[in-house]
């Protein structure tokens, strides 16, 4: 299947992709890997006139930490998280990187492009929101920092002005003895989830001093599970407060019916992945190394 | 005619070098061709297949500079400078890859089609790791699916070459 007919034009620098976009305007797209828009422009579901390609931008494929933070440059791809030794000293990065797709799409696809797609099942700006992280932009009008949270507005939409365009992400290092698991669930390894689950949370002893969940595949947008959270903050975890807290998060939840499963479907796999979420960050907190990821049939 | 077929012949070719099993070849490319469609149809390297053409089955799955992708999923112009293996680089001076052989002699393939991406993804999955495990080895070909053999064959296949491969 061929996309419609666009003209090409490689980027060798950020402030030239913003002057590119911002010349061309509105028929421009950014292209960095491709393993999503490329797949939308084989079904026409949009038709750009110009395709502004980034991935040759030098020094935009790093992962640096200090100061509190952790930055990722926005063209790491999926694969060189997951093999880097982020995702072993962060489980919950690992998670998310190793469960994207399959192999041959990790090798293409960026942390950038993934959370510029909008696409409410693609993983990063689920697990970023669990992390609390903002997405770093650069555009005519200078730089600035969004919370993932609010970056990504509605179904495939971000707040991204013409010209602008996604630098990197970044967000506070976890606090030492807090941990997290990055859940979901997939008909198969090249599939987007049915539904997905990031879950931080910050113990002491069984007490839970603080947790932050969202929610993938969940409605439009991630969703920020924040009556679950309410539901294990400041409380002892037992059996019984999680199973609230589930019942919490699934209620939240806003799925919508399609060939992936029914609402209810959805729902039953977002109780169930919060309660494996809670399991393993428990288990992490109290330092054991768990290894999960997206599970399939 | 419509406006989509009157931009096309407004959008300009873009040159590419791309090393493809070994040997450079410079072209100019319409921007939207696709890789798999560039090595099939200009390079006639028909070994690499279109199967789902949307990312899902791996049919198309070749090496770009030793990493497995979805030919399918990625413009020419993207591969311009790039080092490509295809499943016709496997074979040298008549004689099959150990892989090729293994999964002859386990019957790892029954209508065939699925087998190029297959053996690709199994060439990088034994490149980084020559001695999977049954886990490995299911995680390493997780983007390339098969209709008819339910699998476990291609499973003996890649086992019994990365054992053949360990003792050359």
């Amino acid at each position: 299947m061929y996309p419609a007919p666009f003209r090409y034009h490689r980027a060798g620098s950020v402030a030239e992709a913003i002057r590119m976009l911002g010349d061309i305007g509105e028929g421009a797209r950014a292209l960095a890997g491709g393993q999503s828009l490329l797949v939308l422009l084989k079904v026409r579901f949009d038709e750009p006139t110009d395709l502004v390609d980034l991935a040759r931008i030098p020094d935009l494929d790093t992962i640096d930490q200090g100061n509190g933070e952790i930055r990722i440059g926005a063209l790491t791809t999926h694969a060189s998280i997951a093999r880097s030794e982020l995702s072993t000293a962060i489980p919950i990065v690992g998670d998310c990187a190793n469960g994207i797709a399959d192999n041959q799409v990790r090798s293409r696809g960026t942390i950038g492009g993934n959370v510029c797609s909008g696409d409410p099942s693609c993983d990063w700006p689920t697990l970023l929101a669990t992390l609390d992280a903002q997405v770093h932009c650069e555009g005519p009008d200078g730089k600035r920092a969004v919370p993932v949270t609010e970056f990504v507005e509605d179904l495939y939409a971000t707040v991204l002005g013409q010209g602008e365009i996604v630098t990197g992400i970044s967000f506070p290092t976890p606090a030492v003895g807090s941990a997290g698991a990055y859940v979901g669930f997939k008909r198969c390894a090249p599939a987007y989830p049915t539904s997905s689950v990031g879950l931080q949370l910050a113990l002491n002893g069984d007490d839970c001093e603080d947790v932050r969940i969202a929610l993938g595949s969940s409605g439009l947008t991630s969703i920020h599970a924040t009556d679950a959270e309410a539901e294990l903050r400041g409380k002892t975890l037992t059996d019984d407060v999680i199973a609230k807290a589930a019942e919490a998060a699934a209620a939240q939840a806003e799925p919508i019916e399609d060939q992936r499963g029914s609402e209810d479907f959805k729902r039953s796999l977002i109780d169930t992945l919060v309660k494996r979420g809670v399991g393993v960050a428990r288990r992490r907190c109290a330092g054991e190394t768990v290894e999960v990821s997206h599970e399939y049939y | 005619m419509s406006t989509t077929e009157v931009v096309a012949h407004e959008v300009d070719k873009i040159p590419v070098e791309i090393t493809v099993n070994g040997t450079v070849y410079r072209r100019e490319v319409e921007p939207r061709l696709l890789l798999v469609q560039f090595i099939r149809e200009d390079l006639r390297l028909t070994g690499t297949h279109i199967g789902c053409d949307t990312t899902y089955c791996g049919a198309c799955t070749i090496l770009l500079d030793g990493e497995p992708v979805k030919s399918c999923t990625m413009l020419a112009v993207q591969a311009d400078g790039s080092d490509v293996q295809t499943v016709e680089s496997l074979e040298k001076d008549g004689e099959l890859h150990p892989l090729q052989t293994a999964f002859s002699e386990n019957h790892g393939l029954q209508c065939g089609y699925c087998t190029p991406g297959m053996l690709m993804s199994s060439v990088a999955l034994l490149a980084k790791n020559p001695n999977p495990s049954d886990k490995d080895i299911r995680k390493g070909i997780q983007g390339n699916l098969c209709r008819c053999t339910g699998y476990h064959n291609i499973f003996k296949s890649i086992e019994a070459a990365a054992a053949a491969m360990r003792e050359e």
